[in-house]
């Protein structure tokens, strides 16, 4: 594969659209295909067929608005229907060149138009499928370019000048971490995608599996010669089975058109990517711990350093970076780092993905530049608290992360600002509580999480977090006292500073940061065995058992 | 060349061929175990003695190794699945739109507990932790199949259609 040839495919997949005068994209990710979207999309291919008009019908990935699904896309006139059902089918196909219908017509200009599309530039707008899809919108294009054009050391100088900063959460900078494996001394290196997402309420990296792997793997290939690793592994969750079928399909398609596999593009440059299910342990996420569950062990973390850049898997130096910072890699090498860094805060570039979820008008994923205020997000994009609700918060960070109340709702989205307000980005996942969430409850909801999903290699995690979920259990309970608050503390304290790994670290952040906003919320089921929120059944356990029993 | 004699397959159910399928493409090697383990268990439905110590002969991994990592990942269950299987997401979002009340009716109507099987063998109740179907949460998964914006009363019914 070279340029030439690559522009050819781009081209003939161009052709092949030219031919159409109209093109209906039906989303079939996770969300709409279990509202059976396939049927739909069959339909419309049945009734296209039958009609005089020249129509392509094709799958795609996520277009984001779940809650609205399924949603079909109808191409050049940019129509986008909601809440498709397959008996719609003639209706859509009639209508294409005539007047939308007014029923099914999704006309939210407030939720896309704010948005920057990066990592999801191709998401809902090309067949997952279908490499040539991903390469008739300038995909490989980076690849080849890397391959041909640059030095490894011109491709990391790229993306440090980029200020792309992991997107797992942790925050550490993409080009710094690249530079060390590539430093890093070995006769076999590793990359590795981590897409173990196993924050609750984090779709992120499922979407972009699912919608557009090709770019996943692109990313990933670049990594891997700007670091001179010659074998990669996906690790990904087992819950996500779509995404993982996708994904192969993607890696057998790569191969095939030589992105993957011996002197790809005719350099002597050797990659391949093979697949590593997760099997339902949040610690796997991890890197350490991920490193383990790969070599067939028990998922525990270890000690940092050795890193696992110098030291990975099987003891080899390793790149491990999670799905959406490999979905960036393409963008910033075909458009230049300094377009990259134009979006963004000063320390935070580029765009972020986001699961909206919770009690919010429009969930689903959202893209947007790094430094738009929160509220913009929820409010605007989001559509607000539905049903006339009242807001209460937002956590972001899943079970690491923290509960933001209104009045910090106007800063602007970014690693640090969240770590300000006491949460943290995480993965990117935003649940919107209401009125009717009890924040004590919730702060017990993530601490059971973690108290469940702690390996137990370090006595603090193991043991810490089982304390305090008792703790909040008795409070829930009405049976908490003052010192009970102080003890808890402490507790968070002790087990910040002293937990192995990630997970214990940031176990305690819910309970001290709905304890810094929520205060009064712990001292009502305290002070007056009340539930402001009318979820916890405080009083007496008899109570409790009375409502199970309700 | 192999130097350890191969155990023989257990019996002559084609899925142990499946088994072993998955073991020789890793060359079987020890870091084959969690995905020759994720094979078992689509295969069977689930791990018991025989298989464990099956996987464990092949890839040379000792049997309290791969056992540990059994017991370690949610995802593996040593017991034998029903008929039917609901899967309760318990992600944020779902518990945020009402999973746990989900869970204690199914439990009620049911007469077990999450992560049992009803004495007839007919439906399991699960949890998972997060399907990342978070845009229609609350989320079940009955028998592999989505269903969203799920309630009681939807849950209940599918639960009568499986009775019968």
């Amino acid at each position: 594969m070279n340029l030439e040839e690559l522009q050819q495919i781009a081209e003939s997949s161009k052709q092949e659209r030219e031919k159409a005068d109209y093109e209906i994209n039906v989303c079939m990710g996770t969300g709409c295909l279990s509202q059976h979207s396939d049927k739909i999309k069959d339909d419309l291919a049945t009734e296209a067929s039958v009609s005089n008009k020249r129509i392509i019908v094709r799958r795609t990935g996520c277009m984001g608005l779940c809650a609205s699904g399924p949603l079909v896309l109808v191409e050049p006139t940019n129509v986008l229907y909601q809440h498709v059902s397959a008996d719609r089918a003639r209706d859509i196909i009639n209508s294409v060149d005539g007047e939308p219908i007014p029923e099914l017509l999704c006309d939210l200009r407030e939720h896309f138009d704010d948005q920057v599309h990066v990592v999801l530039e191709n998401s809902g707008r090309i067949d997952p499928e279908k490499i040539e899809d991903y390469i008739g919108r300038d995909g490989y294009l980076a690849l080849v370019t890397a391959l041909t054009d640059m030095t490894p050391a011109s491709i990391i100088d790229e993306i440090t000048k980029s200020g792309l900063k992991g997107r797992g959460g942790g925050g550490y900078p993409t080009g710094l971490k690249w530079g060390t494996v590539a430093k890093a001394r070995g006769d076999l290196k590793y990359v590795i995608c981590n897409a173990d997402e196993g924050d609750p309420g984090a779709f992120m990296d499922r979407s972009v599996l699912e919608s557009d792997p090709q770019r996943v793997i692109e990313g990933m290939a670049i990594g891997a010669y700007a670091v001179g690793a010659s074998r990669g592994f996906v690790y990904v969750r087992a819950e996500y089975p779509l995404a993982v079928s996708r994904f192969n399909t993607a890696l057998r398609d790569a191969r095939r058109r030589g992105f993957l596999g011996n002197n790809i593009c005719g350099t002597d440059f050797d990659f391949d990517i093979e697949i590593r299910l997760g099997a339902g342990a949040f610690v796997c996420g991890e890197e350490t711990a991920l490193l383990q569950s790969i070599e067939g062990k028990r998922g525990t973390p270890k000690p940092r350093p050795p890193y696992p850049a110098v030291s990975g898997l099987w003891g080899k130096p390793t790149l491990i970076n999670n799905v959406e910072s490999f979905a960036n890699i393409a963008p910033i090498i075909r458009k230049g780092a300094a377009w990259f860094a134009k979006m963004g805060t000063e320390k935070s570039k580029g765009t972020k993905v986001f699961a909206l979820t919770g009690k919010i008008a429009h969930t689903g994923l959202v893209e947007v530049p790094m430094g738009m205020p929160l509220r913009q997000i929820i409010f605007g994009i989001g559509g607000g608290v539905p049903d006339g609700h009242k807001f209460k918060a937002v956590q972001t960070g899943g079970p690491s992360g923290g509960c933001i109340p209104e009045e910090h709702l106007d800063i602007p989205v970014s690693y640090e600002s969240l770590i300000g307000v006491g949460s943290m980005m995480g993965s990117g996942g935003m649940i919107v509580m209401d009125d009717t969430s009890c924040m004590v409850n919730v702060a017990k909801f993530f601490l059971q999480f973690c108290m469940e999903e702690s390996c137990g290699k370090c006595i603090p995690c193991r043991a810490g977090t089982w304390q305090m979920h008792q703790i909040l259990t008795k409070i829930c309970d009405g049976e908490g006292t003052h010192e009970d608050l102080d003890l808890l503390v402490d507790l968070c304290g002790t087990i910040k500073e002293t937990s192995l790994c990630g997970l214990g670290m940031s176990a305690p952040n819910p309970v001290l940061s709905t304890l810094r906003y929520f205060r009064n919320e712990y001292l009502e089921h305290i002070d007056n065995k009340n539930c402001p929120a009318g979820v916890c059944a405080c009083g007496t356990k008899a109570a409790k058992e009375a409502e199970v029993h309700a | 060349m192999t130097l350890y004699p191969m155990p023989p397959l257990p019996s002559n159910d084609k899925r142990w061929k499946i088994v072993n399928g998955t073991m020789r493409r890793h060359g079987f090697t020890r870091h084959a175990l969690i995905e020759t383990l994720h094979t078992v268990q689509t295969s069977f439905g689930y791990l018991d003695d025989e298989s464990i110590r099956f996987v464990a002969k092949s890839l040379r991994v000792p049997l309290s190794q791969a056992y540990g990592v059994v017991t370690f990942y949610h995802y593996f269950s040593l017991k034998p699945p029903g008929k039917h299987t609901a899967t309760v997401c318990t992600g944020t979002a779902c518990y945020i739109k009402g999973a746990d009340r989900l869970i204690a009716s199914s439990e009620r109507h049911l007469d077990v507990k999450q992560g049992e099987t009803t004495a007839d063998g007919n439906i399991s109740l699960m949890t998972a932790r997060c399907v990342g179907a978070c845009g229609r949460a609350p989320v079940v998964i009955m028998d592999g199949e989505l269903m969203g914006d799920a309630t009681s009363e939807k849950m209940l019914e599918q639960f009568e259609r499986w009775a019968v």
